[in-house]
C-alpha cells in the first residue's frame, strides 16, 4: 500500500561475502560484500532465513571495481545516481569506477515500493553507514597488511594510505577486508559535511550516456527470442466481463498466434488483471489490429451508469452539509454564526490520469515451473506477490527483474500489467510481452479520484479569521482493495487536510462518504491535489474579503512558528508514516518558504494591468514547499508566465535532480491545473489519448525558477512536494489578473489555455 | 520485401506495407531506442529522420519508406557526439529518459533548420514532443547551447 509504517531503525550491519548471496543478485565475482539489516527483524542473514531483512549493501571486486545495488525504481527521480552517490561518498570511492546494479525483487531489502518520495528519506542514513562500515573495513585490512595502528591509515580516492605515504588500491584490500567483521554502526565515524564529495553535489545521472544513444531498456524495450506480443481489449466498465467474442476473426489476422480469454474478475479489483480479451501476435502491430476485430460483448454491471459529471454534483451538494468529524477544536459552527463577515467557496478536481509516456509493459517467460518477469514496475514486491497468488505460485517461484520506468508518478505501483503478462506466458508456453497502447492506458487506469471540498470562514471586524470550516469528498484508495470502502481515510485525509497548518480556535475539518465506480489508485502527490488547490485557493478567497495580501493571510492562518500536532484535535494523522519527534509539522519552516518564494520570485512586486501573481504554499511527503505563479490574461486566454518553488526538503543529497524534480513537478501540477480531466459516461472513459487527455506542451510551460532551502535537517520527500502548490497559486494569479475565480479544475474549462 | 537505408546501412525487411515504420524499427529489427507514446503522431516519442526530416514513426506506413533514408536515435552520432546529445548532457536534461530519443531528433532537426532559433522557434517546433516529467525548461536551454555547434545545411 502507499503509506507504509516504516520507521526509521539504526541498522546492524553483516559481512555476507562468504554467504554465496551474490550469484542470486546478479553479481559475480569475489571480494568486500556489505549487508544491512534493520534490528526489528532477527539479525539473520538473507541466505539463511528466509525473513532476515536485508536492506542494501555495497560489492567491492579485486579489480577494485565497487558495484552498488539500487534497490529503489527509476523513473525520472534520479534515484540511481542519488543513493549510490551517498554511499559512495562515505566509502571515499572514485565515481568513475562505481556501477550501479538494479535489485531484483526481494523481500531481504525491505520496502522496495518506490512512492511516497521517500527513497532517500529512508535509506540517506543506512547508505551512509554500509559506505563508512565498508570504507572502515578497507582500513583495517590495510593496516593489519602494513602490521601499523589503524589510525596510522586513511582511506581517501580508492585506496588506502598510510601516514607514511603508502598505499593499496581498493581492490587488492577487498579480499582481505572481506574477511573480517564489520564493525558496530555505533562505532562508525561518519565523514563532515564540509568533506563531502559527492553528496550535495548535481552528478549526472548515471543512466546519461544510455538515454543520449537510445540504448536504454524500458519495460516496453523487452526482447526475447520466440516472444509472442500481447494486445489486450479490456471491460470498459469495471464490473462487467465478457459475454462474448468473435476469435476467428482475430485469428485469421496476419501474424496472430491466439486470442486468449482473459479470467473473469470482481471485486475487490486490487492489483489484478482486467477481465477481457488477449490477442498473441509475432509483432505489437498485428497484434493491435487484430484486437480491433473481436467484436466483443459485455455483461452489464450497475457500473456503466457511472457519470462523473452527475457524480460530481452529487459530491459538491454533499459537501454543502456537515459532515463527519475529523479535526475539531472549539467550535467553529458558533463561531460562524457570530462572525461579522464569512466567506464560503466549493472546489473541485476532476478524476486524472498518469499518462507516462512510456505505457505500461510487462514481459514473462514460464519456464520449469519458474515465471521470470521484466517489467517497468515501481514495486517488484508487489509484482512478485501478487502473480504468485494469482497463479498459485510461491512468491519464490516468481523472480522479477526491473527495468528502467519511461515514468510512474504512481501508476507503476501496480502490477496489474504483470499479472496479465504471466496469465498469458503460463498459458502459451512462450515469453510474452503485454504491450499497453496509449488508449488502454487511458482507458483502464487507476485513477486519482474526483472529489470536491467546501470551506466556510468567519472573520471579526479586524479581518481576523474566528471560525474555519473544510469539508472533503471523493471515493477512497481503499475501496479498489476492499471493494465496500465508501469513505475518505484517514491516512487519505492526512494528505493536505487534516493536517491544514493552522493554530486556529475554532476549526473543523469532516468528511463526506463517497462511492468509487472505477480502479481508484494514487497519482504524484495523491489527495494533497485536491486538499492544496482548494484549501491554497480558499486563502486567497478569504484574504481577497479581509482586505489583506494573500501572504499576510497565511502568515495569520499558521500563527506563530509552532509544531504542530492535528492529533491532538482528534485527528488521526499519519504524517507519511513518520513520527512527529523525527518529522514535525513545522510552521516556522512553512513560512519560510512562503517568504522566500515571494523574496526571490517579486511576487509582492507590481505588474502590467493584465498581468498578476498567484501564491500558495503547502506541507506534503514531510517537505514544504510555497510557489508563486505569475500569469497573463487576455481575453480569456491564460498564460502562465513564470513560475517559482521554494522547497525545504532537509538535507539534499543531488541538488541537481532535486531541482529537476521541482521542474517536473511543477509542470506536472500546471498540467493537472490547466489540462488534466478523465471523465466517465455510462460507465466508461472518455478519453483515449494525448489529443483529449491533454498534458502540458513545450509551448505552454513558462520560465521555471527552483530555490533549495539551505538545511541540515533529516532528509525529506522530494519527488512529490512540488506539485501540490501549484494548482491553487495559478487559479489565484488568474483571479488576480482577469477578477475570475477557478474553483472547477481543469482551468481549460473555463478559459483558453 | 520494403528496401531502405537505416543509419547509413542498407535494411530489408518483410513487412505489411501499411505497419507503422516504429513497429518495423522495434519489432521486427529489434532497435528500441525509437519509442512508442501515442500511436497517433501526436506525442513525437517516435521521432526520427527520413532523408533529413522529422517523421513520427507510429504514423508513417513502412511503405513510404521504400528507398529512402532513415535516421535513428542509434544512428544520430557516433557514441552520442552529436551537438545535440552532447547539449542535453550538459544540461542534465532527461528524467526517465523515455521521450528524449524523440526530443534530440525532434531538436537536431530544428537546428538542421535553423541554428540560431528563438524562443519561439524552439516552442513551435518542439510542441509536438511531449514529455511527462517536465524537462521543457531544459531541452529549451539545450538546444540554445547545441546550437552554437551546428553548422546549416
Amino acid at each position: 500500500m502507499f503509506i507504509e509504517q516504516l520507521q526509521h531503525h539504526d541498522s546492524v550491519m553483516h559481512n555476507i561475502s562468504r554467504r554465496g548471496f551474490l550469484k542470486t543478485l546478479g553479481i559475480a565475482g569475489s571480494g568486500l560484500v556489505l549487508g544491512v539489516t534493520l534490528p526489528s527483524f532477527s539479525p539473520a542473514y538473507a541466505a539463511e532465513s528466509g525473513n532476515g531483512e536485508m536492506n542494501l549493501f555495497v560489492s567491492i571486486d579485486e579489480s577494485g571495481e565497487v558495484n552498488i545495488i539500487c534497490h529503489r525504481s527509476e523513473m525520472g527521480q534520479g534515484i540511481r545516481t542519488s543513493l549510490p552517490q551517498v554511499l559512495a561518498d562515505e566509502l571515499q570511492a572514485d565515481w568513475e569506477r562505481v556501477n550501479v546494479v538494479q535489485g531484483l525483487a526481494n523481500a531481504s531489502y525491505g520496502s522496495q515500493n518506490t512512492d511516497g518520495s521517500r527513497s532517500v528519506r529512508h535509506f540517506y542514513q543506512t547508505m551512509r553507514e554500509m559506505g563508512a562500515s565498508a570504507r572502515t573495513m578497507l582500513e583495517q585490512a590495510a593496516a593489519e597488511k602494513w602490521g601499523v595502528p589503524v589510525e596510522e591509515v586513511k582511506a581517501i580516492d580508492h585506496k588506502v594510505v598510510h601516514q607514511s605515504g603508502k598505499s593499496l588500491g581498493f581492490g587488492e584490500l577487498a579480499a582481505a577486508a572481506s574477511k573480517l567483521t564489520p564493525p558496530d554502526v555505533a562505532s562508525l565515524v561518519f565523514k563532515n559535511k564540509q568533506d563531502f564529495k559527492y553528496i550535495g553535489k548535481g552528478l549526472t545521472i548515471v543512466d546519461m550516456h544510455d538515454i543520449q544513444t537510445g540504448k536504454t531498456q524500458f519495460g516496453q524495450d523487452v526482447h526475447m527470442e520466440g516472444m509472442l506480443y500481447a494486445s489486450i481489449v479490456r471491460a470498459p466498465v469495471v464490473g462487467a466481463n465478457v459475454l462474448s467474442f468473435d476469435k476467428d476473426a482475430a485469428l485469421k489476422t496476419p501474424g496472430v498466434a491466439d486470442v486468449v480469454a482473459m479470467p473473469e474478475r470482481s471485486f475487490p479489483v486490487g492489483f489484478n488483471s482486467l477481465p477481457g480479451v488477449a490477442v498473441l501476435a509475432s509483432n505489437t502491430w498485428s497484434a493491435q489490429q487484430a484486437a480491433k476485430k473481436l467484436s466483443i460483448e459485455w455483461t452489464q454491471h450497475e457500473n456503466q451508469s457511472h457519470d462523473s459529471g452527475a457524480f460530481l454534483a452529487t459530491l459538491q451538494e454533499r459537501v454543502k452539509s456537515k459532515g463527519k468529524v475529523q479535526r475539531s477544536v472549539g467550535d467553529a459552527y458558533a463561531e460562524l454564526d457570530k462572525a461579522e463577515n464569512t466567506v464560503q467557496a466549493s472546489y473541485s478536481v476532476p478524476y486524472l490520469a498518469h499518462a507516462t509516456m512510456e505505457p505500461p509493459a510487462a514481459t514473462a517467460v514460464f519456464k520449469d515451473g519458474q515465471m521470470e518477469i521484466w517489467a517497468c514496475t515501481q514495486t517488484p514486491q508487489s509484482t512478485q506477490n501478487t502473480v504468485a497468488q494469482v497463479l498459485g505460485l510461491e512468491p519464490s517461484q516468481v523472480k522479477v527483474n526491473v527495468t528502467l520506468l519511461g515514468g510512474g508518478f504512481g501508476r507503476k505501483s501496480k502490477p496489474d500489467f504483470s499479472v496479465e503478462a504471466a496469465i498469458l506466458a503460463k498459458h502459451s508456453g512462450k515469453p510474452v510481452k503485454v504491450v499497453w497502447s496509449r488508449e488502454n492506458d487511458i482507458q483502464h487506469g487507476y485513477y486519482h479520484a474526483i472529489s470536491a471540498q467546501h470551506y466556510q470562514a468567519g472573520l471579526n471586524d479586524k479581518g481576523q479569521v474566528s471560525s474555519w470550516i473544510q469539508r472533503s469528498a471523493f471515493p477512497s484508495i481503499g475501496w479498489t482493495f476492499s471493494g465496500n470502502t465508501n469513505e475518505p481515510q484517514s491516512w487519505e485525509l492526512s494528505l493536505g487536510f487534516g493536517d491544514v497548518p493552522f493554530q486556529l480556535p475554532h476549526l473543523s475539518c469532516e468528511s463526506h462518504e463517497a462511492t468509487a465506480h472505477a480502479r481508484i489508485g494514487w497519482i504524484r502527490s495523491v489527495c494533497n491535489i485536491q486538499h492544496a488547490f482548494a484549501l491554497g485557493s480558499f486563502v486567497d478567497e478569504v484574504a481577497v474579503a479581509a482586505d489583506k495580501s494573500t501572504p499576510q493571510m497565511w502568515l495569520e492562518l499558521i500563527g506563530e512558528d509552532a509544531n504542530i500536532d492535528p492529533g491532538q484535535q482528534g485527528f488521526e494523522f499519519s504524517n507519511y508514516g513518520e513520527t512527529l519527534e523525527r518529522f514535525p509539522l513545522d510552521t516556522k519552516r512553512l513560512k519560510h518558504c512562503l517568504n522566500e518564494v515571494i523574496a526571490k520570485s517579486g511576487a509582492d512586486k507590481p505588474t502590467a494591468a493584465n498581468e498578476a501573481w498567484g501564491v500558495s504554499v503547502h506541507r506534503s511527503f514531510v517537505s514544504y514547499v510555497a510557489v508563486a505563479a505569475k500569469v497573463k490574461v487576455d481575453n480569456n486566454k491564460v498564460t502562465v508566465l513564470e513560475m517559482h518553488s521554494a522547497i525545504d526538503a532537509g538535507t539534499v543529497v543531488n541538488p541537481d535532480r532535486v531541482k529537476s524534480q521541482q521542474e517536473g513537478s511543477m509542470i506536472f501540477g500546471l498540467s493537472i491545473a490547466l489540462l488534466g480531466e478523465i471523465s466517465f459516461k455510462e460507465g466508461k472513459v472518455q478519453q483515449s489519448n494525448y489529443h483529449d487527455y491533454q498534458v502540458l506542451r513545450m509551448n505552454q510551460c513558462p520560465e521555471i525558477y527552483t530555490h533549495i532551502i539551505d538545511s541540515d535537517a533529516v532528509p525529506g520527500g522530494v519527488g512529490e512536494p512540488g506539485t501540490p502548490p501549484v494548482a491553487a497559486a495559478v487559479a489565484n494569479a488568474i483571479y488576480h489578473a482577469s477578477g475570475k475565480r477557478i474553483r472547477d479544475l481543469p482551468v481549460k474549462n473555463h478559459m483558453q489555455v | 520485401m520494403i528496401t531502405f537505408t537505416l543509419n547509413g546501412k542498407p535494411t530489408k525487411v518483410e513487412a505489411e506495407p501499411e505497419m507503422p515504420l516504429l513497429w518495423v524499427i522495434r519489432d521486427l529489427l529489434n532497435m528500441t531506442g525509437t519509442k512508442y507514446g501515442c500511436g497517433l503522431g501526436v506525442c513525437g516519442a517516435c521521432t526520427v529522420h527520413m532523408d533529413g526530416q522529422p517523421i513520427r514513426a507510429c504514423a508513417t506506413p513502412v511503405s513510404v519508406i521504400a528507398g529512402k533514408s532513415v535516421t535513428t536515435i542509434e544512428g544520430l552520432s557516433k557514441d552520442a557526439s552529436h551537438p545535440v546529445q552532447q547539449a542535453w548532457a550538459e544540461h542534465n536534461v532527461p528524467q526517465c529518459g523515455y521521450c528524449q530519443s524523440g526530443q534530440m531528433m525532434s531538436a537536431a532537426a530544428l537546428l538542421a533548420s535553423n541554428n540560431d532559433p528563438s524562443d519561439s522557434d524552439i516552442d513551435n517546433y518542439m510542441q509536438g514532443n511531449l514529455c511527462r516529467c517536465g524537462t521543457y525548461p531544459r531541452i529549451k536551454a539545450a538546444i540554445k547551447t547545441a546550437a552554437k555547434f551546428v553548422e546549416v545545411k
